[in-house]
């Protein structure tokens, strides 16, 4: 089988355990995260792959202490960043994590900038919330994150304003905002969706050749198994509010164990698949306040028992890191 | 680290910044420019009115008394024999004529400018500021909820400060201390919070932010604010700062309803979010980041507010609840020409036309600015 997986660094930088974000209606509860586990290590890139409305960007938000907290609960679980709970910090505790050691990247430029300042302007606040550097020193750290991302003739592009710019070159500046402080983990909530194809791969090729440069690990949050394919290192498959299967990029998409993997590896395109109708998961995402008993997606699985109406699925480990949620499966092949 | 390949991008939107495309906009609307231009003027002439009628020997005397030249209509010749020379006016003539005391109507409508230009810009300045504070607090924390402990807490400061006002220090000084325990009280009992029923009401949640600020507005718009502000300037000593004052505290209204409408929409917007993932604090985001994309509609509804105030200044003047007689607004010229309106219609008429063109160039100019604000608007 394959080779066992080796992180590029050891250390785990981030991990998240059980993670349950809740969101209170007025007659019921939406389960956005239910009992989400997953970790960063160090120089790592990490996919986190689903459907919209999953809770992919409601976990990145977690991570950050951004959901909003009236409406939004969590209702348990634990966010180590190196060795602090991110849950149990006080808001200026968290003020000085974000943007100083985990930041984010959005999905549209345009509307993650703010519309009345120069680009200049943002990227220095960036570095002033954080560090006490003089004006100077900001604006020779400022030019050098836009060189670094690759924006032609940064010191006439510090004074532009973000409608001034085009789509690539606005979520580049977003990036500098990002890196501005150095952090130690991007977490890119469907960076490329909003541009077009060349710009996409662009953007994926500098955040690469930045990652490559620094050490730090990057969270992609995408739907875009094309994305997952070119830059992760492990992907972890979300339905439904839970992780229903993870692995290295190779184990995913070479062997993918669950039944939901496997339609969405199915419904891409292919060269093989010329000419035939593409192939489509059944049904849609179940409703978070009204999730199916047992396993959330067995009404839309193909290879469901009638165990799975009823049981909660658990994880099954099929070596080297590879887990999916999925026992009906893991049986079958285990027999076979 | 080596770019070469990455920049592919040829960049450049024409170069036009914001200020520049409003005033591009702006200039196409003729009314609009006539009335920057009228406020640039008055501004200027308001300026000039306080130096030229203030100090002891003004070049242009508001409060000289020349009985024998009364009611004298604009542009005579004073009697020039029958004065001492430093009564003369300055250019030789009355350019609006005297009052029944004989004193110079230029001169007195000279150093009204300046009263009803300070009362404009000052009293607007005041609801501008409250505005903004209470709609940004409505409008960003709206959903927080205040619990009775705060409530209760901060009624016991206000009981404080009255009792310090009326010089009961000791009572004032333990009131002040409840009112701190009160409202500090959530983090010393929290840990212990579930064995005290008694005091659990306290930690219960009375009022959302927004409820309590929104619906404070909805109880000062009830007032009908001429009446309120005739109320409380007849209380206060008469002076113009409790005037501006007033009027200031008294039509803050409508700038937090904007800014709470603007904010709330705002709120939602990927840029706040982002500012706060980089870790950017919440006064900051408020009054740094979502202020300015807000201020739009406040600057518009503000130029309009400083004609209603200055008409609102003229009518407090007009009634004698103003600025206290010896100095001269628009407003007590005019009441005081009333009485001679048939013999000398100057005195009524140069004050009104020039309150008129004020405030109808304030109206004109802001409404052009709207205009040039709002996209929608400017395809008209």
């Amino acid at each position: 089988m394959e080779e066992a997986y080796a992180p590029p660094h050891k250390d785990t930088l981030l991990l998240v355990e059980d993670l349950r974000v809740h969101f209170r209606g007025h007659d019921h509860v939406a389960r956005a995260v239910d009992g989400v586990s997953f970790d960063v290590h160090t120089g790592e890139t990490v996919c986190l792959v689903g459907e919209s409305g999953c809770g992919k960007t409601v976990t990145a938000l977690a991570i950050l202490g951004l959901v909003p907290i009236p409406p939004g609960v969590i209702a348990s679980g634990k966010i180590r960043l190196r060795d602090t709970n991110l849950l149990t910090l006080t808001e200026e505790g968290l003020q000085d994590i974000r943007g100083n050691q985990i930041s984010m990247v959005f999905q549209e430029p345009l509307t993650a900038l703010n519309p009345v300042f120069t680009i200049g302007d943002q990227i220095m606040e960036a570095i002033q919330v954080h560090e006490k550097v003089s004006e100077n020193e900001r604006r020779r750290r400022c030019i050098g994150l836009l060189t670094d991302v690759g924006i032609p003739s940064p010191e006439a592009r510090l004074k532009d304003y973000p409608h001034q710019l085009s789509g690539g070159q606005r979520q580049r500046v977003m990036v500098a905002m990002a890196l501005a402080c150095h952090p130690a983990l991007i977490i890119a909530d469907e960076p490329t969706t909003a541009l077009d194809v060349t710009v996409q791969a662009q953007i994926l090729n500098l955040m690469k050749s930045i990652q490559h440069a620094s050490a730090m690990s990057v969270l992609y949050i995408t739907h875009d198994l094309g994305v997952v394919s070119t830059v992760a290192d492990r992907v972890y498959v979300m339905y439904a509010g839970l992780i229903v299967e993870q692995g290295t990029r190779d184990q995913v998409f070479q062997h993918p164990r669950h039944p939901y993997t496997r339609g969405l590896l199915a419904s891409l395109p292919s060269r093989s698949k010329r000419g035939k109708r593409l192939y489509s998961i059944p049904g849609s995402v179940p409703n978070p306040a009204f999730k199916p008993k047992g396993c959330p997606f067995h009404p839309r699985c193909s290879a469901a028992i009638a165990e799975c109406a009823v049981d909660f699925p658990g994880m099954c480990d099929y070596g080297h890191g590879h887990l999916s949620r999925c026992p009906p499966v893991y049986s079958r092949e285990r027999q076979e | 680290m080596t770019n070469g390949p990455l920049i592919l991008e040829a960049p450049l939107a024409p170069k036009q910044t914001r200020l520049e495309e409003l005033w591009r906009l702006f200039k196409q609307n003729r009314l609009a420019i006539i009335g920057l231009f009228i406020f640039v003027l008055f501004f200027i002439t308001a300026i000039l009115g306080a130096v030229l009628t203030s100090g002891r020997d003004p070049l242009f005397d508001p409060a000289l008394i020349r009985l024998q030249e009364k009611l004298l209509p604009p542009l005579s010749r004073p009697h020039v024999d029958a004065l001492p020379p430093q009564e003369v006016p300055t250019f030789g003539r009355y350019l609006f004529g005297t009052d029944d005391l004989g004193r110079d109507v230029f001169s007195r409508m000279l150093q009204g400018a300046w009263v009803s230009l300070t009362v404009g810009f000052v009293a607007v300045g005041i609801s501008v500021m409250v505005g903004i504070f209470m709609g940004g607090i409505a409008g960003y924390f709206g959903e927080h909820h205040l619990r009775w402990n705060h409530i209760l807490g901060v009624t016991l400061l206000l009981a404080a400060t009255v009792m310090g006002a009326m010089g009961n220090v000791w009572t004032s000084l333990g009131l002040l201390m409840a009112g701190g325990l009160c409202l500090s009280l959530f983090r010393l009992v929290k840990p212990y919070r579930k064995l005290r029923f008694t005091t659990a009401w306290l930690f219960k949640n009375a009022v959302s932010v927004d409820t309590l600020i929104m619906r404070m507005v909805d109880i000062m718009l009830c007032f009908p604010s001429f009446f309120l502000i005739l109320t409380v300037v007849a209380l206060l000593p008469a002076s113009m700062y409790n005037i501006m004052i007033v009027i200031g505290l008294t039509s803050w209204m409508g700038t937090t309803r904007f800014v709470r409408a603007e904010f709330l929409s705002l709120r939602e917007q990927d840029f706040v979010t982002a500012a706060r993932a980089l870790g950017i604090g919440n006064f900051r985001i408020i009054f740094r980041h979502m202020m300015p994309n807000a201020i739009a509609p406040v600057l518009v509804s503000s130029t309009i507010g400083i004609a209603t105030a200055i008409l609102t200044e003229a009518g407090l003047s007009f009634l004698g609840f103003g600025v206290p007689p010896p100095h001269a607004t628009w407003g007590n010229i005019l009441s005081g020409g009333k009485g001679f309106i048939f013999d000398a219609p100057w005195l009524t008429f140069i004050p009104g036309i020039a309150i008129l063109i004020v405030v109808l160039c304030f109206n004109l100019f802001g409404e052009g600015l709207r205009d040039a604000m709002n996209p929608k608007l400017r395809e008209r």
